[in-house]
């Protein structure tokens, strides 16, 4: 019944273009959470290791993971692999051009990937890719179909094949792990929650200093709110 | 006007005392949200990396030869002294404001005869004192235009200023002071870093 | 001290209106004294106008109107300038509440009848500023050159084309281009932190002095100046606005700060009403996104614009859709002689006006929701029906506001 709630309310938000996800697929929820430190680190780890050959993040600056708990020797040694400095913008190793000629398309710079497509849309994506003989990567994506990416992650999650179910609900889709890979199916996870994690902490790094800058200011109004109310009861006395 | 916001005689002492209140918590909200107005325009992060101490290989810079590089937008001079232009320095001292270095214009670990870490390796900033222009490096000696005595220095074309093989000022001239000498430390033999006292930072 | 004061101030008034500007617009400006929660939001509007203004000008020192650099240099103002990000919130946040703000003031209009005689010239005036403003947020939401701002801006650009014979040209001087680009951002660039802001700063200041020649409506639509003290001169029914009303709009300010600082703080995006998802992608010229819809405060206008789906008295659907969308806006303007109730206030006025303005602010509501979503056969009839009720608002009013049973007016303010 909560699934079906959960399936509802995204169709209904599905047409306002809230988030563009290319097809109806119920998303999973994603386990968030940008104070933890650990998590960000590991997902940071996984990221530069993983997307940062093709994929940009090219409004961030390495130095700026102080945020999470690197001081600069760390980022040096473990952040960063094209000799680039500190103070330097996380660009892709790749070149444009090289990316359209292998991929057909440029890959997005992910600096704010996660504010377009939001954090459920990531963690599933990242988690419903399947062999498909039909494409030419050889690979497809249960949430955005012919993607231009391959499996990237085959190796730690293994090889999904698609199953369609045909009831008189209609087609159900799931994926079967076919070929296991290096991690278990919870480690795997785990793996990609850390690195969607990541990836909305690199959307807004600051976004944790602005609730905290907007608790202080909150508690501010309110000071001030009960003293200006005083000041006009005190005033509006000579009205009534 | 503004008799009647303005603190005065006839208000109540409550009411005196809400329109102080209040108004010292408006002043204070004002000055915070002034706050990050004011911090948005210091040297972003874009403009601090761009700043970032730049690493210089030294090993290639043959005796005599000056070397530019550039740090936070400025020219910084690497010049490897001779033996010669070593023993100018003594020799011009009575031309020069201030031979000793007293302004400070350099880091203490600077502020000797030869203005440098190293005697032979002169780092300063290419940058002229009186209105930022950048000297010519002139190590001709005795030119037709600088006079017989000259024995290899700094000029000024926007102004004239006059500096030694040690970037010190020459009297008479617009220049106030010294050229700077920025921050700096070798690394090794052969890597200087400019714009950092400490290896940490680079 | 207050001695050399008081003589630097008469040194001032010989020489410039100081004390008696003061006077006439603040400590002797005799506004009603039973002036509800409705009228919060001109002071409001106000406010949130030097929050654009402001956080308009920092933000002008990083942002760079260039198709090739706008979207990194608002990311660049987000995470690289020291408190870019609260800056750059401030204003995509004042845009949206700048229309909540404007959007209450019009309708505390509509409902006390503050576009009656004498106020028409206010009321019109009022609703060029609210053209301008409209224009403003066009063309600032154009700058960060996402997805959204582009193909946005596409669409509205497209609906100038609709005119006839001379629409493609219209639309090719409006950007300077065949086709929306670098040449057009940049001029749109320049009407919104030069031309557009200049002229409201004026209109505003216009509107404020039209206001005091007439003074201010209340809630109970009756004119204070009719009813004053014989010895004084002074309004019965009036109180200073300063310091009464300035001490009440501090209030009114400081809970305006503490919702407006909510979103700021803790939902900048507002669920993607406020910085629309698809705006941090940057803007393809080759590729719409799946869905567009403009921010929520054009919504009820373009759920008119697609309403209309049939050629008509030998005008095509497209060129309707566009006539009555420019005219579910300017129709506001035709309200002060629409209305012919003997009353102004709703307070006074019966059944028939209502329900029709019931009706009114349920379609504004509906269109609005309609216009985020994608058009199905369903929500399009319903947009056809709530348009038509929309207009049926204004095209009926003459009617039922004459017939309507009012209740008389008092001679003196309720409290």
């Amino acid at each position: 019944m909560k699934k079906i709630t959960i399936a509802l309310l995204i169709l209904c938000m599905a047409p306002l273009g809230v988030l563009a996800g290319e097809s109806g697929m119920p998303l999973d929820r994603a386990p968030i959470d940008t104070t933890d430190n650990a998590s960000l680190k590991r997902g940071a780890e996984s990221f530069v290791n993983y997307c940062l050959t093709c994929h940009g993040a090219s409004y961030m600056r390495y130095n700026r993971h102080r945020d999470i708990g690197y001081t600069n020797e760390e980022i040096l040694n473990k952040l960063i692999f094209t000799g680039q400095k500190v103070g330097d913008l996380m660009q892709s190793a790749m070149r444009k051009k090289e990316g359209e000629e292998w991929f057909g398309v440029v890959p997005p710079d992910l600096s704010v990937i996660a504010r377009a497509r939001g954090a459920d849309w990531l963690y599933t994506y990242l988690r419903a890719f399947y062999r498909d003989d039909a494409t030419h990567t050889g690979w497809n994506n249960l949430v955005f179909d012919r993607v231009a990416m391959p499996h990237v992650l085959y190796q730690l999650q293994g090889e999904q094949r698609l199953a369609v179910k045909t009831s008189d609900k209609g087609e159900q889709k799931s994926l079967t792990l076919e070929k296991a890979g290096q991690l278990s199916a919870t480690e795997y996870d785990k793996f990609v929650g850390d690195l969607v994690n990541y990836l909305v902490y690199l959307g807004e790094p600051h976004a944790n200093a602005r609730k905290q800058l907007g608790i202080e200011v909150m508690i501010f109004l309110l000071g001030m709110l009960v003293l200006s109310y005083a000041l006009k009861k005190e005033y509006w006395k000579d009205i009534h | 006007m503004a008799d009647s916001f303005s603190i005065n005689e006839e208000m109540s002492g409550r009411r005196k005392f809400l329109v102080a209140a209040t108004s010292v918590a408006g002043g204070i909200a004002g000055a915070a949200i002034a706050t990050p107005f004011l911090l948005s325009m210091m040297p972003s992060e874009r403009a601090k990396a761009a700043g970032a101490p730049v690493e210089v290989d030294i090993s290639k810079l043959e005796p005599g030869m000056l070397l530019m590089v550039e740090w936070r937008g400025k020219v910084v001079w690497i010049l490897n002294r001779t033996p010669e232009m070593l023993e100018s320095l003594a020799k011009v001292e009575d031309q020069l404001a201030d031979a000793n270095s007293e302004k400070k214009q350099q880091p203490d670990y600077a502020k000797n005869r030869t203005r440098s870490i190293k005697p032979e390796f002169l780092v300063v900033e290419g940058v002229c004192t009186h209105l930022g222009c950048s000297p010519v490096f002139r190590k001709d000696i005795a030119p037709a235009d600088l006079g017989s005595d000259w024995l290899g220095g700094f000029f000024c074309p926007c102004h004239g200023s006059k500096f030694d093989l040690a970037g010190r000022v020459y009297k008479h001239v617009p220049a106030p002071t010294n050229l700077v000498v920025p921050p700096h430390v070798y690394l090794s033999d052969s890597q200087l870093l400019i714009g950092s006292e400490s290896e940490g930072s680079a | 001290m207050s001695n050399i004061l008081n003589s630097m101030l008469a040194w001032v008034d010989k020489r410039f209106p100081l004390s008696s500007n003061w006077k006439a617009h603040l400590s002797e400006y005799y506004a009603p004294k039973n002036f509800n929660f409705w009228y919060f939001f001109g002071s409001l509007a106000l406010l949130v106008l030097v929050n654009q203004l402001l956080t308009g000008i920092f933000l002008t020192m990083n942002y760079k109107p260039d198709a090739s650099q706008a979207f990194a240099s608002v990311e660049y103002i987000m995470r690289d300038v020291d408190y870019g990000w609260l800056i750059r919130y401030m204003h995509s946040t004042g845009a949206s509440m700048f229309f909540v703000v404007v959007y209450l003031h019009m309708f505390r209009g509509m409902m006390y009848g503050s576009y009656r005689k004498p106020r028409e010239l206010l009321w019109l005036i009022g609703m060029v500023i609210f053209f301008v403003l409209m224009s403003l947020a066009f063309t600032g939401y154009i700058l960060p050159w996402g997805q959204m701002s582009y193909w946005g801006a596409q669409v509205i650009v497209s609906m100038f084309g609709a005119i006839p014979s001379i629409g493609e040209t219209l639309q090719q001087w409006l950007l300077g281009d065949f086709t929306l680009s670098d040449a057009a951002l940049n001029r749109f660039f320049a009407y919104h932190v030069v031309t557009l802001p200049l002229v409201l700063l004026v209109l505003v200041f216009v509107h404020i002095l039209a206001l005091h020649e007439t003074g201010s409506n209340n809630p109970d639509g009756i004119e204070i100046k009719e009813n004053k003290n014989p010895e004084t001169g002074i309004p019965v029914d009036g109180i200073p606005f300063h310091p009464y009303y300035s001490v009440k709009d501090i209030v009114g300010v400081v809970v305006f700060l503490i919702v407006f600082c909510g979103i700021i703080f803790f939902a900048p995006e507002m669920g993607g009403y406020f910085l629309e998802y698809n705006n941090f992608i940057p803007a393809n010229t080759l590729q719409t996104p799946d869905h567009i819809a403009p921010v929520w405060y054009f919504t009820p206008y373009y759920s008119m614009l697609r309403a209309v789906t049939v050629n008509f008295l030998g005008v095509d659907a497209k060129l309707w859709g566009v006539i009555l969308m420019a005219g579910s806006v300017v129709v506001f303007c035709f309200l002060p002689w629409l209305d012919r109730s003997p009353v102004k206030s709703i307070r006074y006025k019966g059944p028939y006006f209502k329900i029709a303005l019931t009706l009114f602010v349920i379609s504004f509501f509906v269109l609005g929701w309609l216009g985020t979503k994608s058009p199905t056969p369903l929500y399009t009839l319903l947009a056809q029906i709530f348009t038509v009720i929309y207009f049926a608002f204004f095209v009926l009013m003459p009617w039922y506001s004459k017939i309507d049973k009012t209740k008389p007016e008092p001679k003196r303010l309720k409290e």
